[in-house]
């Protein structure tokens, strides 16, 4: 539409019957008319087209389909809930090659692709490396009302850092690098909440 | 035309129901850890990986980045594809396009299924179009029946033929320590079973199953120096469609017999039957193992009921199909396709173990899925 007003208007005369030409063309390729149509039978065809749509009543398809999903934990993982579930402990893995230790465990090293057979305690204690405080609300996804503090902890024996929530600390009291210490649930289902959240312990700042 | 290319690896995990034991990430670790074992390399010598399941399956986004570690793809590329039931041959495929391109030398393709953490018939029915077809054509079973139906009308082919067919595969599969089902069947018993959508009965219908597989692709120099006998890749082929299921050919299948047209002609094969050595067909139901036969141009249109009374297709017939006991003995979706030429590989390099055709230099393997789809791959003994 632009160029057939814009171009009309600017060019001579023999240029404006070739145009016009070429639109057609255009408009019957558009809307499928072949390419050999007459020209008449392809107007009456654009017109037809732009007449019916504007008349449709459109219609949304609400589906039925909601599909249930359950995760098998794996061996890896199970272990590491178990651990916590019975024994109240946060446990890691080391890699026998390379020596870096994964919290939460890992199937296989990232560098190395070795079995992670080591398994190595970790007293539960680390630094808090940095966090956020969420205000927005995701009913579907968020474990408790917001506001929530995300943080991220590097724990004491371990070479990665893991992600959970903190608690027990005013968002204002919060500083990275500051000492936290993991707070086991009374009640452990073997699951990520086994671990409550972490909160400032003594020995304040790294 | 790109770089020779040569399988040199496969693995694949112990498939089942429901492996309890193994997470996704868990069961692609299996397969890779095997598939290096079986090449004789560490993570390090590959240089690039492919990786692919279906959607909707596990409820998992970027399996790529979520399943890194089980991967070993950390720090390398890594390409997700996904195209529903051919996804194994299609990472193939991409694995394969990969080392031909000569861009990389070594890449290990992985498909992988867990089939136990959804509804497979309610996921699965999420690739029909959702405002036309997915109430109405619903599931993987219907559509299969309904074609098979109509061959026996246009061409008298037989519950029975079907029957046949299934119990070649089941029988198969007692041979194949990997198979997630390995139990003897008559073809009375197949004809006996619950009917589930006629004339689709339960033993005719493959499972769903966990698991995962992988295959690792080398560029001719590298294949020669690191394998022994590498089964080496004489063609790929993909030939997708989409189409409305009422605007399919229901009597024959059109992408396979394109697909596997043009493997042929790429393979230089003019009597598939007598030129193959073995096959891997992915056949979703013994029926597919009568009607699709006249799509591998192994006979005239119609003429497959025949052929499989007289036992071409058995494992001491003309051509052996799905010595490992195929799809119906074994389905981790996104990995069916791959096991195809997987086992493919392994007839060719020898080391199919029970399942073994002797001597076999000409496989050939394919993938289904869509509404419809073919993948064909064609793998030898000898340089292409
Ligand atoms: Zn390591």
């Amino acid at each position: 539409m632009g160029i057939e007003t814009a171009g009309a208007a600017a060019v001579p005369r023999r240029s404006q019957r070739r145009f016009k030409q070429v639109r057609e063309v255009i408009d019957a390729l558009r809307h499928g008319t072949r390419r050999n149509t007459r020209r008449l039978a392809a107007k009456r065809e654009v017109k037809q087209l732009s007449d019916w749509k504007d008349q449709v009543e459109v219609m949304v398809h609400h589906g039925k389909i909601s599909v249930p999903y359950s995760w098998t934990v794996g061996s890896t993982l199970s272990k590491w809930y178990v651990l916590m579930r019975d024994k109240g402990e946060i446990w890691a893995n080391r890699c026998p090659s390379c020596g870096k230790v994964y919290v939460p465990p890992k199937i296989k090293c990232n560098d190395c692709y070795k079995d992670m057979n080591d398994w190595v305690k970790l007293p539960g204690t680390g630094i808090l490396e940095s966090y956020t405080v969420v205000h927005y609300s995701e009913p579907v996804i968020q474990p408790q009302e917001p506001p929530i503090i995300y943080g991220l902890v590097k724990m004491d024996g371990a070479d990665t850092a893991m992600v959970h929530l903190m608690g027990e600390v005013e968002p204002e009291q919060l500083m990275v690098g500051m000492r936290v210490e993991a707070v086991m649930s009374e009640e452990r289902e073997a699951n990520i909440f086994d671990i409550r959240y972490f909160r400032p312990s003594a020995g304040g700042e790294a | 035309m790109g770089k020779r290319v040569g399988i040199i690896g496969v693995g694949q995990t112990h498939h089942a129901a429901k492996r309890l034991d193994a997470s996704g990430v868990e069961l692609i670790a299996e397969a890779v850890t095997r598939a290096l074992d079986d090449a004789q390399l560490t993570i390090k010598d590959i240089d690039a990986v492919v990786i692919g399941n279906m959607d909707h399956f596990e409820n998992i986004n970027y399996v790529d980045m979520w399943a890194a570690d089980g991967l070993g793809s950390c720090m390398k590329p890594v390409f997700k594809v996904t195209t529903g039931g051919t996804t194994g041959t299609t990472v193939g495929a991409c694995g394969y396009y990969h080392a031909a391109s000569g861009l990389f030398d070594v890449v290990m393709a992985v498909g992988w299924e867990k089939n136990s953490e959804s509804d497979t018939q309610a996921a699965i029915s999420t690739c029909a179009n959702p405002t036309l077809e997915r109430d109405s054509f619903a599931g993987a079973i219907g559509p299969l029946a309904t074609e098979y139906s109509m061959y026996m009308k246009a061409y008298g082919a037989t519950e029975e033929d079907a029957a046949r067919v299934a119990a070649r595969d089941r029988n198969n599969a007692c041979n194949n320590p990997f198979a997630h089902i390995r139990q003897h069947v008559t073809v009375e018993e197949v004809l006996a079973s619950p009917m589930l959508s006629y004339p689709i009965k339960f033993l005719d219908m493959c499972p769903r199953s966990d698991g995962a597989c992988a295959v690792i692709f080398a560029v001719e120099e590298k294949a020669k120096r690191l394998c022994p006998r590498p089964a080496w890749v004489h063609c790929s082929v993909v030939r997708h469609d989409y189409t409305h299921f009422g605007d399919l050919e229901w009597t024959w299948m059109p992408t396979l017999e394109r697909a596997t047209a043009e493997a042929y002609r790429l393979a230089g094969i003019h009597d598939p039957l007598k030129e193959l050595d073995v096959c891997e067909l992915y056949l979703p139901a013994s029926t597919c193992g009568v009607k699709w036969m006249d799509s591998c141009w192994f006979c005239e249109k119609g003429g497959a009921p025949e052929l499989i009374r007289k036992g071409t297709f058995e494992m001491d017939g003309e051509l052996p199909i799905n010595p490992s006991g195929g799809v119906i003995s074994c389905n981790p979706i996104g990995a069916t396709a791959l096991i195809r030429v997987g086992e493919a590989a392994w007839q060719i390099m020898g080391r199919a173990g029970d399942r073994q055709v002797e001597g076999a230099k000409k496989a050939m393997a394919t993938g289904f899925g869509g509404c419809s789809w073919s993948d064909v791959f064609i793998l030898g003994a000898d340089l292409p």
